[in-house]
């Protein structure tokens, strides 16, 4: 149906239609809270060591009190020699970093070859400093490339830093405070891993935001390890996702058989031609 | 009528909803837009509406600029006529133009952005009266 008050066809991109509404029903919650979108308080932590980058991340999304997701998977691919993990709102980490991949991919296509560390990096801030921080996306991205091995943080405005060692999330002053004590420079493999484990450990028993499994990948010039879960949590759930009970599981008290009676009201037969 | 004058009177800027009244002397007009709101007309209610609605503009803007101050005039000048004749390739307002030229001029055919996810036109909820919006493209209305 044709309306005569559209002008112009609606512009792509956002949408701030809603924004008046929303803003008029803030008041209209109970206690001035509206509903908070599921948030990623998370764990993450990244250390460079002698041969690439590992990077580690808790498995659990929150939404306000509630657990949302036990098994969420928070890092994610960029490109094959480059994974991210992200912290904040868990729809704003995962769109964001769904561009950033398919950006790089156009990008590789195009020159045939793997997309360097910075160039992520930098088509990440040009996209969040664009929005204000109205995309909460805290990012870190590890990869190895032509020029070494690299581990960058992207703040949710834009910020850009780039460190050998790295946490972010709610959990990352624990998690900090084990890297600090444990890293040094030209670590083995096993070393780092167990690192990045001990400290997000750490950020699972201190805060609430943080919880359920470890995930841990490994990106070296050979390729990525992606072991998840690295370490599953003791406190496990019995409860099934889907519950099928097997055929013979209610036993049968007794069984009566009625037939139907049908008459045969009309016989007809029709001839097929078989060639 | 000269449609070819026409043409090049289709607007470049996008208007700013609600900053100022869209009827004729710049009075609300109130038939299309419904009653007047003092507070609507205050400001945009988001903190990035402004500033997502003429994002390329003024990226364009920037762009031709520190392009005059390295080169000189007329590579941003040539670039423009460029852009102009790109932009003329457009269907009418109601239909969708795949933009084909000009975004190959932007580069924006090798990226992807929310703009391209979000709120695709081709499938938009509400559809235009096709004969008010070529009006309201030309000036007319």
């Amino acid at each position: 149906m044709a309306l005569s008050n559209v002008l112009e066809s609606p512009a792509s991109g956002f949408n701030f239609d809603n924004a008046a509404r929303n803003a008029a029903f803030e008041g209209l919650f109970e206690e001035g809270h509206p509903p908070k979108p599921m948030k990623t308080g998370t764990t993450i932590a990244g250390v460079v060591f002698k041969d690439g980058v590992v990077l580690g991340a808790d498995t659990r999304a929150t939404s306000s009190e509630v657990v949302a997701d036990k098994m969420c998977a928070k890092i994610h691919y960029i490109s094959p020699n480059i994974y991210c993990c992200g912290a904040g709102t868990a729809a704003d980490t995962e769109k964001t970093t769904d561009l950033l991949s398919s950006n790089l991919t156009v990008f590789s296509l195009n020159s045939g070859r793997n997309p360097r560390v910075v160039m992520a990096v930098n088509i990440l801030q040009d996209m969040l400093y664009r929005y204000h921080g109205q995309i909460g996306a805290n990012l870190i991205l590890g990869g190895v490339d032509c020029t070494g091995n690299h581990l960058y943080t992207v703040g949710p405005y834009g910020s850009v830093t780039k460190v050998p060692y790295l946490a972010m999330g709610s959990g990352d002053l624990a998690a900090l405070g084990i890297l600090e004590d444990g890293f040094k420079h030209d670590l083995e493999l096993e070393k780092a891993k167990e690192l990045v484990r001990d400290s997000i450990h750490a950020g699972i028993m201190s805060d609430l935001g943080s919880g359920n499994n470890i995930d841990i990948c490994v990106i070296t010039k050979q390729g990525v390890d992606y072991i998840r879960p690295f370490q599953e949590s003791e406190y496990k759930d019995t409860r099934k996702p889907k519950y099928k009970y097997r055929p013979g599981t209610t036993p049968v008290l007794t069984k009566k058989v009625v037939p139907l009676k049908l008459e045969v009201v009309e016989e007809t037969q029709q001839r097929m031609d078989t060639v | 009528m000269n449609s070819r004058g026409l043409r090049s009177q289709l607007k470049d800027s996008v208007p700013v909803a609600g900053l100022c009244p869209q009827g004729a002397y710049g009075v609300q007009d109130s038939l299309r837009s419904g009653f007047t709101s003092v507070k609507n007309e205050l400001l945009p209610s988001h903190p990035l509406e402004l500033s997502e609605k003429n994002f390329a503009l003024n990226q364009d803007k920037m762009n031709f600029s520190t392009l005059r101050n390295i080169q000189g005039l007329h590579a941003p000048l040539k670039l423009q006529m460029e852009y102009r004749a790109a932009r003329q390739i457009q269907r009418l307002p109601f239909l969708q133009s795949s933009n084909l030229a000009l975004d190959t001029l932007r580069g924006s055919d090798d990226t992807i952005g929310f703009e391209d996810i979000l709120s695709d036109p081709a499938q938009s909820e509400m559809m235009g009266e096709p004969h008010m919006m070529v009006e309201y493209k030309l000036g007319l209305l």
